[in-house]
């Protein structure tokens, strides 16, 4: 299968990919790790008429800690991640990584790319939900920050202008005991999740919860934040009933689709349990 | 485009389209067939080859992004001694049936042994889990693997 002609540019500079993508405006995709868009673009679900190569821009390939936050570059694989120390302050970004897909595709794919590609089934966004990122998008123009929620607007839809990409996300690490687990039901190492659910919790000083975050994936036409589920955890004393009924909020908030992967009920099931067990080893990270 | 790569240790200068698939590279404008074409949707691994050094898809990788790179593919894993360690796992362990996937199975396998001489079998399914073997249930190429590991450990003789 052959994608769509195409012209192709690789700048070696971040200024250069973004005079690029400002003078190309909506004919311009940016190109990362590929492992979405070369399948989409070979099934012609995608036909840019441009594509600007980033991966020869090696200053996006970064996994550092900045200013209280931990920050992956546009060019950050998901595999830098699996083997990044510094990811390991973040528990459900580390958590994650190595449920990505495949091993091979974990070589090439980025993190940002994921974000970017707001796909419903793709991992990374709910895992971002759950731990509450920004988005940095850049444009010829300057520079702007934009929140998780804010950042996806809907199925395979982002809030990126034409001219811009995202260069990097940014996960504040909380101040506070906190813990995190991304808990992930696949048919198979590779596949998409048949459910997926992001959690993170961050406890006050006198063990009661200050702020907790669930994302889910697969679930909804788009990577969802169980806001009711969480509403219910902020201010209490975690406990195995209180989880439980978190669980039952955030399979509230789920709307999934019948399919080979399982059934609607089931999956929303699913996503119950993985709440619940997902905030059980939150808490276990948080208090260890 | 003209692109160079340096493939198996020999430089090549090729001039491809840039939606030209750098697995096409290899096996049409470069004639290395060992590479194969399962799936051709990123899904089974069969077009594995190391580029840096690193296994990835190269089905889903463009031959222009490959410019400057220096590539393995299956048919330079034999050195100047014979056949790698890892091909001789294969061989002796029976580690394939019908060897579509074979090539892609050695590729990662040998990036794996570069990384980590003395793998788990747990290390070792994790590092194949992208490669689809639909013969053999990954039983022998899990033994192949760890022979190759042994053999290179104890200086190339049999583990």
């Amino acid at each position: 299968m052959y994608p769509p002609v195409f012209e192709y540019q690789a700048p070696d500079t971040l200024e250069g990919a973004l005079a690029a993508l400002a003078e190309l405006g909506d004919e311009g995709r940016v190109l990362a790790g590929g492992q979405s868009l070369i399948p989409m673009m070979k099934l012609r679900l995608a036909a840019p008429s441009h594509l600007v190569d980033i991966n020869r821009i090696g200053e996006l390939s970064y996994v550092r800690r900045e200013n209280g936050s931990l920050c992956i570059g546009a060019l950050a694989r998901h595999n830098d991640v699996v083997g990044s120390a510094e990811a390991k302050a973040s528990g459900v970004v580390s958590s994650a990584a190595p449920w990505i897909s495949d091993p091979l595709v974990r070589n090439r794919g980025t993190v940002c790319g994921s974000v970017a590609h707001c796909d419903p089934e793709g991992d990374w966004n709910s895992v971002m939900l759950a731990a509450r990122a920004d988005v940095i998008a850049q444009s010829s123009a300057g520079s702007r920050s934009i929140g998780i929620d804010d950042f996806i607007v809907s199925f395979f839809t982002n809030a990126l202008e034409p001219g811009e990409m995202v260069t990097g996300v940014c996960i504040p690490i909380p101040s506070g005991p906190s813990g995190g687990a991304y808990m992930k039901l696949e048919r198979k190492i590779g596949d998409y999740a048949t459910v997926g659910v992001a959690t993170q919790l961050e406890l006050a000083s006198n063990g009661t919860i200050a702020q907790a975050g669930i994302g889910l994936t697969a679930v909804n036409y788009q990577n969802t934040r169980a806001s009711a589920a969480e509403d219910l955890l902020r201010g209490e004393t975690p406990s195995d009933e209180l989880f439980a009924e978190a669980g039952a909020a955030a399979a509230a908030a789920s709307d999934p689709q019948t399919d080979v992967r399982g059934d609607a009920e089931w999956k929303r099931n699913v996503v119950a349990v993985y709440t619940r067990r997902g905030l059980a080893k939150a808490l276990a990270s948080a208090t260890s | 485009m003209q692109i160079n790569i340096n493939v198996n240790g020999s430089d090549h200068s090729l001039d491809v389209e840039p939606r030209r698939l750098l697995v096409d590279a290899i096996r049409s404008d470069l004639g290395l067939k060992g590479t194969h074409i399962g799936c051709d949707t990123t899904s089974c691994g069969a077009c594995t080859v190391l580029v840096d050094g690193t296994p990835v898809k190269s089905c889903t990788m463009f031959a222009v992004q490959a410019d400057g790179s220096s590539v393995t593919t299956v048919e330079g894993l034999k050195g100047a001694d014979g056949l790698s360690a890892v091909q001789q796992g294969f061989a002796a362990e029976h580690g394939l049936q019908c060897g579509f996937c074979t090539p892609g199975m050695m590729l990662v396998s040998t990036a794996l042994l570069e990384e980590n001489p003395d793998p788990s079998e747990d290390d070792i399914r994790w590092a194949i889990s992208g490669n689809i073997c639909r013969c053999t249930g990954y039983v022998n190429i899990v033994k192949a693997v760890q022979w190759a590991a042994a053999a290179a450990r104890n200086g190339g003789e049999e583990g």
